[in-house]
């Protein structure tokens, strides 16, 4: 674009001073670069207002929960940056019968980064008595159910509790392992969590190590 | 062309000083970045005036940040019916109640420093005077009959309209002087101007809170620009240098 | 014009049309100060574009939550009161911008033949953005906003036998509410843009379609064949104009010698800009009004109600006139008056620089009269006030009436063939 004013700018003037050319050039790129820097500063707060606003923050911080009043065998939901976070009290049976399955399992050592360090173990949990998951099936985002006390076998054979997804059948078993033979192809996410004290969690952060 | 900007340039400032007023207003002796007058002024507002007023559009959380106040401090010494440090500065009083007990419902003070301006705000809450034809018992010689209590009296005292005798053309003459306080509050006067000086701060602050960063932006981006013109006029200068 | 580019513009005249209108369109040498507006009054108009859809993205057009939400923007969202402030500075710099452009084209006749035309398209555009600016105004939901509008709408009762209805039609509801308030958004998001961007279009095609004026008023565009070859411009000007005319050489290309003067122009421009937005958006109350800090409360009238500043002159003139009927016909008429400005005056001679001395002195006593108003409509009432914004109403009026009558034989200087070097 600037060859055309440049030669007719020769051919109008014989002044032709090879300097003249060069501090053209060198001045034509400096202002472009400063202009440039220009252009993308003045970007920053359009981009930038696209950020997660302080509502969003707020709506998304961490929650904390009450987990005396869960009875042995109780599922209880409660809702953490708009998704559903179970919170289960599994029973002695229910753990001692998660290692009788694992060969019908996608992923049963929980080597997919699903879950925070804590969990990467058979029950999935900081501590065995209670299973935190988010409720959100990892094939195309339905809740699954919660199925109990025997109703999970006629998905499974022999595994008498369970998760069933009712939008394509992908089933996991009580540590939100997800079995072999489903769309879904992950564990269930554990979310990060830690115990304010016995009875008291906090979901959304992990305890900061001292 | 040149007489006609000048004329204009003059012009032009005394359209913007045509303001009008009735009362004269003392200077707020106001600065946004004395923080620990924001803090003052920032408890004095959540032990005082929260109880009737809100502040709901800014965040609690947004003004122990930019306050340099951790969210456990705020909670403690700021908060104190139990909110997150998120949640919006909403006032105790119920909604319904607000207009029922005042007659007009105490309004919010989010934005009071950008609709009054701080010099009015300032000399309010030190116009207070004792009344006895007013429901609360107190006026308000910058805002006649106001519905708001003497809510800082604690701190001030029972202001009175003071007369004295003074001879004027050979006859003593009671001449008004002015409000003075009746000693009984916690402050001497000027601690309590200090108090009200906190808390016109803090509402200054409240109304614009990134008025603290934009300044800081604003000097970068002036000077971005100075580099910038530099180019461009001498890129301009350069092409031009053949016409003419 | 090989490869990608030769495809492209084998389909669709990319590069022809930005030759004709951008790079090898011819520009006067001698536009001086004067002539940066219409430039700068494009930038503005991208910059409304830009932040007004990005405040769309946060803004909730309803009676409930309109104020809360501008709240949000300038608090919550991440340098959303940057994008705000560049909004509402931006409106002023709009107005400013666009008088200056106005004085421009009255200071040197480009409203004359052949550019009747582009001053009527620039009229509409003016009208269209005041529209957009008071619809605009209302959105945030203020106490200006809301009383602002009942005043001005409530203007259209004035009107014999439909007023009132047509009062009613308009707000969508008995008073300003809500109603109104959501159809304002529509208007102001979608509609008018659209309208304002269709105008500047047909704006610069009319320009470029007869050529710019210049501050001498000579033609730069000569007819065919009359210009000895030395005479002729150096330059590579495109031959959609150089095929029908000779062009001389007072001309410069408008790429890139124009675009690097208006460059100039818009740091000079950005700096006012900038500063304002970052140090004093609210410009003592005028670009950004007090009261509108105070969510729009139907029961409470503010003390005094102002439209923005850049309405003023047109609310003394409404102010004025005693009768509500004529006082608006009065406002109109004068908006009016400038659209008739081509025909009222009937000289021949387009620059100031070559007129009788009393045009120059009626152009400068309309431009501080029209000040002078902004002043009358923008500060609280005075008895004084009263008798002198008749006698500057009258004054307005008399500018295009002492036009009309001395523009007919009037003392002109000669004007010079070709621009003075």
């Amino acid at each position: 674009m600037s060859n055309v004013s440049v030669d007719a700018t020769e051919s109008a003037h014989n002044d032709n001073q090879p300097e003249n050319n060069t501090r053209r050039r060198f001045l034509t790129v400096a202002t472009s670069v400063v202009g440039g820097v220009g252009v993308v500063g003045a970007a920053v707060p359009f981009i930038a207002s696209w950020n997660p606003s302080a509502k969003a923050k707020a709506a998304g911080a961490d929650i904390e929960v009450d987990i005396s009043g869960i009875e042995p065998g109780q599922l209880v939901r409660v809702m953490w940056r708009s998704k559903p976070v179970w919170i289960v009290r599994r029973t002695p049976e229910i753990l001692e019968e998660l290692g009788g399955h694992e060969d019908q399992l996608k992923d049963p050592n929980s080597e997919a980064e699903q879950q925070p360090t804590f969990a990467q173990n058979r029950f999935r949990s900081m501590k065995e008595e209670y299973l935190i998951l988010v409720g959100i099936c990892t094939h195309l985002g339905c809740s699954p159910q919660h199925l109990k006390d025997g109703a999970f076998e006629e998905y499974v054979e022999g595994v008498p509790d369970g998760f069933f997804c009712p939008c394509h059948g992908s089933k996991f078993d009580m540590a939100g392992r997800v079995f072999e033979n489903v769309p879904a192809p992950l564990n269930l996410v554990v979310p990060p969590y830690q115990f304010v004290d016995d009875t008291t969690i906090i979901i959304g952060s992990e305890a900061e190590v001292a | 062309m040149k007489k006609l900007m000048c004329f204009l340039a003059f012009f032009l400032p005394g359209v913007a000083l045509a303001a009008g007023g009735n009362v004269h207003l003392d200077k707020a002796p106001i600065d946004l970045s004395d923080k620990a007058s924001l803090q003052r002024g920032a408890q004095l507002f959540m032990n005082y005036c929260l109880g009737c007023h809100s502040m709901k559009y800014q965040r609690y959380q947004r003004s122990f940040q930019d306050l340099g106040i951790p969210d456990e401090l705020g909670q403690e010494y700021l908060q104190f019916t139990g909110e997150k440090v998120t949640d919006y500065i909403t006032r105790a009083m119920p909604e319904d109640a607000a207009a029922v007990w005042f007659g007009a419902a105490p309004p919010d003070l989010t934005l009071v420093s950008r609709v009054r301006g701080e010099d009015w705000i300032y000399t309010y809450l030190r116009s207070f005077y004792a009344d006895e034809s007013r429901p609360f018992g107190v006026n308000n010689t910058v805002f006649p009959e106001v519905g708001m209590p003497h809510v800082l009296q604690p701190l001030q005292g029972t202001p009175t309209r003071t007369y004295e005798e003074q001879m004027v053309d050979g006859e003593m003459v009671k001449r008004y002087v002015g409000l003075k306080s009746d000693g009984k509050g916690s402050m001497s006067p000027d601690e309590y101007d200090q108090a009200v000086a906190d808390i016109v701060n803090f509402l200054e602050y409240s109304g614009e809170p990134s008025k603290l960063e934009s300044h800081k932006i604003g000097k970068w981006v002036l000077i971005f620009i100075a580099v910038l013109f530099v180019f461009v006029y001498l890129l301009k200068k350069e092409y031009w240098r053949e016409v003419h | 014009m090989n490869g990608f580019l030769g495809w492209i513009e084998e389909r669709i005249p990319l590069m022809r049309v930005a030759n004709m209108h951008a790079i090898q369109y011819p520009a006067p040498r001698n536009m001086n100060f004067w002539y940066v507006f219409g430039f700068l009054a494009t930038i503005v108009l991208v910059n409304q574009i830009v932040t007004g859809i990005w405040l769309t993205m946060n803004f909730v057009p309803t009676s409930e939550g309109a104020f809360a939400s501008v709240e949000y923007i300038m608090r919550e969202i991440d340098y959303g009161w940057v994008i705000r402030y560049m909004h509402s500075t931006g409106a002023s710099a709009f107005f400013i911008v666009v008088y200056m452009h106005m004085f421009r084209g009255m200071i040197y006749g480009s409203y004359q033949k052949p550019r009747e035309l582009l001053w009527v398209f620039g009229m509409f555009i003016y009208l269209a953005l005041m529209a957009e600016a008071f619809m605009g105004y209302v959105l945030p939901w203020g106490q200006m906003s809301y009383w602002g509008a009942q005043v001005i709408v409530s203007l259209f009762s004035a009107i014999p036998v439909i007023g009132p209805d047509l009062v009613i039609w308009i707000q969508g509801d008995y008073v300003i509410s809500g109603a109104t308030l959501s159809r304002f958004f529509a208007l102001h998001v979608i509609a008018l843009p659209l309208v304002i961007v269709i105008l500047v279009f047909l704006h610069i095609i009319a320009l470029h379609e007869v050529g710019s004026n210049n501050p001498d008023g000579v033609a730069i565009k000569h007819k065919k064949g009359s210009l000895p070859e030395s005479e002729k411009t150096k330059y590579e000007i495109h031959e959609y104009y150089t095929s029908k005319y000779d062009i001389a050489d007072d001309v410069l290309p408008f790429f890139p010698h124009i675009v690097l003067k208006d460059l100039v122009a818009f740091c000079i421009f950005l700096a006012a800009f900038t500063y304002i937005m970052f140090f004093a958006p609210e410009m003592g109350g005028k670009f950004l009004e007090h009261p509108n800090f105070e969510i729009a409360n139907p029961l409470k009238t503010p003390e005094h109600i102002f439209p923005v500043w850049y309405f003023t002159p047109f609310y003394a003139i409404l102010k004025a006139v005693p009768d509500k009927l004529f006082g608006v016909l009065a406002m109109f008429g004068a908006i009016a008056a400038l659209f008739a400005l081509p025909w009222v005056d009937r000289g021949r001679v387009k620059s100031w620089r070559y007129r009788c001395g009393l045009h120059k002195v009626n152009l400068i006593v309309f431009a501080i009269v029209f000040i002078f108003l902004g002043y009358l409509g923008g500060t609280p009432q005075e008895n004084w006030k009263i008798i002198a914004s008749q006698v500057a109403t009258v004054m307005y009026f008399g500018f295009f009436v002492a036009l009309f009558l001395y523009s007919k034989n009037e003392n002109t200087k000669p004007v010079p063939e070709r621009i003075p070097k």
